[in-house]
């Protein structure tokens, strides 16, 4: 547990920290960051008494930070700096072997077990075990500041202190490295110059600017992007990590150049649909390839027979992109049944830009509400696949409310063609393998929402339902004459 | 190796051994004369050598240990140019302390290497605090430049002493005796426990002063006692034989090749190369131009120099 109240310290007339106070709790993980020149070394050195406190106090497990002998700091706290002097000729063994020194009598130091097996232990929680005989002249940079780790757990303190911890790490050591302590039950206080890293391991964070505290608390409630603009002077957007609930942060170095004409083009092909656009468009999808949130630049529809059926229908697609030249990270696709000669196009250019382009084939039409009346298992091709395009900038919101404006605008136009679910004899409100791929350029006119009463939410509706509407023509047309 | 090393300077005393042996076991054939000049002349001096060599050479390394630099040797922060200051005072004014007798010329010396050591820690303590080595490396420099000049300011209004001073300053175990032995005894004791018991600490110092200081070693506290020790050795190593220059430079470095940097076997090592070194430079000194004697300073960088240029190649060799 460490206090620290109304720290100020200045190297001469320079003032490098001012009125900083903050409380780290046993057992955390606590992060400090801040711009170069925030005064977060400084802070460190603090900590690790390699500067004498000049104003305010610090309490290290409630006793005041000076108050300490050598030996018995030692045993509390040890200290990692940012870059490991070494000695030419000792072991990484040897190396480590020192941090057993407070724990040794001055008079009759004894080598005991015990140490043998801190030591021994140490090596092995840095996976150095293979090197412990080996000169730190020999290992990368990386490795000593292991080996120092090492002999800072061989002091087996109760906190540890790291200056940029990670900096001659490739990402995988870090990581490696970061996960031992955050498992070791350690209370961490660790300089980090990633915010990401820093977010994703920390507790709490300490940001630090020009000499002050400017906030303290999780990630997630500091790093905002205000906060982050602020203390940083960066532009910086925040996202959400995929997998672990922490919050990312991206930088935005600089921003892509407005198109205005020919923005989106079809072009024509025998067995696809393909739209491509001049620059690549933010797309949330439920595509096939490439669904969820991706840039992309070309949009394809693939027409398949009937009885296709794959195990991996996702990789069978990848390949096939590949085999017809498309770039795959930069394609968003979809498969259907329906000819794709009977797609339908709508677009609008007053007041909002959008292109609807539709496939639609009822034959495998399902009632959502009375779905759980259905037997079937087994999904097949039919469906409506339905790609939007908006000349635009749409926040994430507007992704999902033009999602849900552009599916309540097919569902009307099934009804209002009476397309029935042949299992439930209900009005259908979809098939049950549709995908919709709401692609936006992210330039322009700024859309916050994109629901039906919106501007932009009334047209895509419109233009939505005409697509589907015609699609069905379409369908229905091709089938009639095949029967 | 150190031992054997050991075992063949101390008999080859060009005596035959039988004699050395014989005067050990009080072996009545043995001439007086021979047994008389094993115990009183030679034995004296061989027993010195291997002091000084041994004191010079684990100062050496605790100087290299705390400074962090392996370019310097027991002489880098002026307590050696002191005590030569001292011995060439008494010999320029021809002091002779009725007190101190035949004694006059290392004690003397002996006080102004202390009195130099003492100066140089408190100037180093004015003007910082926690005394970093590269203030005290600077008021050596300082030291050794003043006093130097001293010297050879000396040296060149002396007369007939000139021969004397000159021979003092490259350095001799030669007629000193038993009573030189004992007075260098007591500080080379101090000394040398003073280093020993700080063999961790200096492993630590290698590491950087703040390195140490992160692992709980008492830097001010443990750096004072080293300097120190190692500081007592030298001056009273200087005030007894005189400037014998290159073994505490190199017997450091060479030990380091053979065995490593870890003072746990760098100290006792060097402690044994350097007083056997020692007694060899001197064999040499005095029966390479007998019967003249060549002032052992001289032997010590002749041989010095190419035995640890051999051992450099040999170690170069070995990395690539």
């Amino acid at each position: 547990m460490i206090n620290v109240k109304h720290v100020s310290y200045q190297y001469g007339e320079k003032k490098v920290l001012e009125d900083v106070s903050f409380t780290v709790y046993e057992g955390e993980f606590f992060g400090i960051l801040g711009p170069n020149g925030s005064g977060k070394t400084t802070l460190m050195k603090l900590m690790s008494r390699e500067l004498p406190l000049q104003q305010g106090v610090m309490f290290v497990y409630g006793q005041p930070i000076e108050t300490y002998k050598p030996r018995q700091y030692a045993k509390l706290v040890a200290t990692l700096p940012q870059h490991t002097d070494i000695s030419f000729g000792y072991t990484v063994k040897e190396m480590v072997e020192l941090g057993r020194y407070p724990y040794q009598s001055s008079l009759l130091p004894r080598w005991t077990n015990e140490d043998e097996q801190t030591v021994t232990e140490a090596i092995h929680s840095v996976t150095l075990a293979h090197k412990q005989h080996v000169r730190l002249e020999q290992l990368s940079g990386g490795e000593r500041q292991r080996a120092a780790l090492a002999r800072s757990l061989a002091q087996q303190p109760r906190v540890l202190l790291l200056d940029e911890p990670t900096n001659h790490m490739d990402v995988a050591q870090q990581f490696k490295l970061l996960n031992l302590l955050k498992q070791s039950g350690l209370t961490v206080v660790a300089i980090f110059h990633d915010i990401n890293i820093a977010s994703l391991y920390c507790d709490r964070l300490l940001l630090l600017k020009d000499g002050k505290a400017v906030a303290c608390g999780t990630p997630r409630e500091l790093l905002s992007e205000s906060m982050i603009e602020c203390v940083f002077e960066t532009k910086m957007k925040r996202h959400e990590h995929p997998v672990l609930p922490k919050p990312l942060v991206t930088f935005v170095p600089f921003s892509t150049p407005h198109i205005d004409e020919g923005l989106w083009h079809v072009k024509e092909h025998e067995t696809m649909l393909v739209v491509e656009t001049a620059k690549p468009f933010k797309v949330l999808s439920s595509a096939l390839v490439g669904g969820g949130v991706r840039w992309a630049t070309t949009f394809v529809n693939r027409h398949v027979s009937l009885d296709y059926r794959c195990d991996d229908a996702e990789q069978e697609m990848i390949q096939f992109l590949k085999q017809h030249g498309f770039r795959e990270q930069w394609t968003v696709g979809m498969m259907t049944a329906v000819d794709v000669k009977d797609v339908a196009f709508s677009s609008i250019d007053e007041d909002v830009r959008l292109f609807v382009a539709v496939t639609a084939g009822v034959g495998n039409a399902v009632d959502s509400a009375n779905a759980w009346r259905r037997t079937d298992v087994v999904a097949s091709p039919g469906t409506i696949n339905t790609f939007v395009f908006i000349d635009g900038h749409l926040s994430e919101a507007a992704f999902v409310q033009a999602l849900i404006t552009a599916t309540e605008a097919k569902a009307k136009a099934l009804y209002d063609k009476q397309v029935v679910d042949p299992q439930t004899n209900t009005i259908a409100t979809g098939t049950s393998t549709d995908s919709v791929a709401i692609a936006a350029s992210q330039q322009g006119t700024c859309y916050a929402y994109a629901g039906t009463i919106t501007p932009i939410g009334k047209q895509l509706a419109r233009a939505v339902y005409e697509a589907t509407q015609t699609a069905i023509d379409s369908y229905r047309k091709r089938k009639g004459e095949q029967r | 190796m150190a031992a054997i090393l050991l075992g063949i300077s101390i008999g080859s005393q060009s005596i035959p051994f039988s004699s050395i042996w014989g005067t050990f076991i009080h072996t009545p054939t043995v001439p007086a004369t021979d047994s008389q000049i094993i115990v009183s002349i030679r034995l004296p001096r061989v027993v010195l050598a291997f002091f000084i060599g041994a004191a010079l050479a684990v100062a050496g390394v605790a100087f290299q240990g705390l400074l962090k630099n392996v370019l310097a040797d027991p002489y880098t922060i002026g307590v050696s140019s002191g005590a030569a200051v001292g011995a060439v005072i008494v010999f320029f004014f021809h002091l002779y302390l009725p007190l101190l007798g035949r004694f006059t010329l290392p004690i003397v010396s002996i006080i102004f290497a202390l009195v130099t050591l003492l100066f140089v820690l408190l100037f180093a303590r004015l003007a910082e605090r926690n005394m970093a080595m590269e203030t005290i490396v600077l008021i050596g420099i300082i030291m050794n430049a003043f006093f130097g000049s001293l010297i050879s300011l000396m040296v060149a209004l002396s007369g007939e002493e000139l021969r004397q001073v000159i021979g003092w300053l490259m350095g001799s175990v030669a007629m000193r005796g038993w009573s030189y032995v004992s007075l260098f005894f007591p500080f080379f004791l101090i000394g040398s426990i003073g280093l020993f018991v700080h063999i961790r600490e200096l492993n630590a110092f290698s590491f950087g002063e703040q390195a140490a200081a992160n692992i709980g070693v008492h830097v001010l506290q443990r750096k004072l006692f080293i300097l120190l020790s190692a500081s007592l050795l030298t001056g009273a190593a200087v005030a007894v034989s005189g400037t014998i220059g290159f073994v505490g430079l190199v017997t450091p470095h060479m030990t380091r090749l053979i065995c490593g940097a870890n003072h746990r076997r760098l100290l006792p090592l060097s402690f044994l190369y350097g007083g056997t070194f020692l007694v060899l430079a001197d064999l040499v000194a005095r029966t390479m131009i007998a019967p003249r004697e060549l002032p052992i300073g001289v032997i010590t960088s002749f041989i010095g120099a190419p035995l640890f240029a051999i051992l450099l190649f040999k170690s170069l060799r070995r990395k690539t």
